[in-house]
């Protein structure tokens, strides 16, 4: 197998990225190339735009799937921990933690409901939402029956936990079957 | 900052963050209708092999999970 070594006249004279640490670096040693610091593998926040975009651009991704991609929208309402958070476009850079509830994406006239089972959403400054989640389904393939009987036995195993460990998992039952249920009757 | 900041309770009960989430979307699975669960709960599944290796030998004793399936 032959190993194509590069050239030293191929790679670019400068490495990207810390101009004080380049310089300390070559100060020091002048003989080798100054490492890259983490810095120049991270790509540059992406820049605010002087006026707020029209639009808003969201990406919802699985663990499996991308179920919207890079999709121009008018509004996104997200169910973070704090309350349902309506984000538009020129919304300030924000970081939220999500819990089970609806996320609806409003395009024109059309809304889109999903059901998402957790996860985070970042709004960047540039006017692109970011919602990464674990699970996220329409509405209609949620099955009310199994909904209700699954809220009915958490809240009876709730009343029965004794341990800390079965008290949050009943209670967390409780809370995504209650989330279920508002978001098929709401 | 507030370092004893009110702690999430199922963290308060020793459950780490992925725990917690991985628990809501299998209940979330749990609730969907019939072609739709049968799908998610299948691509949840994960296959594995475990053996003990004892002084440097594995033990005859092998778990797969794929077996009694």
């Amino acid at each position: 197998m032959i190993w194509r070594r590069q050239l030293s006249s191929d790679l670019p004279a400068e490495t990207v990225g810390d101009s004080k640490f380049n310089d300390a670096w070559k100060k020091l040693i002048p003989n080798m190339d100054p490492p890259k610091t983490p810095s120049a593998y991270m790509s540059p926040r992406p820049p605010t735009p002087s006026t707020i975009p029209s639009k808003l651009t969201v990406n919802l991704v699985l663990p499996y799937e991308s179920v919207l991609a890079a999709k121009e929208v008018d509004m996104v309402i997200v169910p973070a921990t704090t309350g349902q958070m309506g984000v538009l476009p020129g919304h300030v850079a924000t970081i939220a933690e999500l819990k089970p509830g609806i996320l609806s994406v409003h395009e024109g006239n059309d809304i889109t409901k999903y059901f998402l089972s957790g996860g985070f959403a970042f709004v960047h400054a540039n006017s692109v939402a970011d919602i990464i989640a674990v699970e996220a389904t329409p509405l209609d393939q949620i099955d009310p029956t199994l909904v209700q009987k699954g809220l009915a036995d958490f809240q009876q195993k709730l009343n029965s936990a004794s341990t800390d460990v079965e008290k949050a998992e009943a209670q967390i039952g409780v809370d995504v079957h209650s989330a279920l249920n508002a978001a098929l009757t709401g | 900052m507030a370092s004893n900041a009110a702690v999430p309770f199922w963290r308060a009960a020793g459950m780490t963050y992925i725990t917690y989430t991985n628990l809501c979307a299998n209940l979330v699975r749990q609730c969907l209708k019939e072609p739709y669960k049968s799908e998610a709960l299948n691509r949840e599944k994960v296959h594995y092999s475990v053996s003990r290796w004892v002084d440097g030998k594995p033990e005859k004793q092998t778990l797969r999970s794929d077996i009694p399936e």
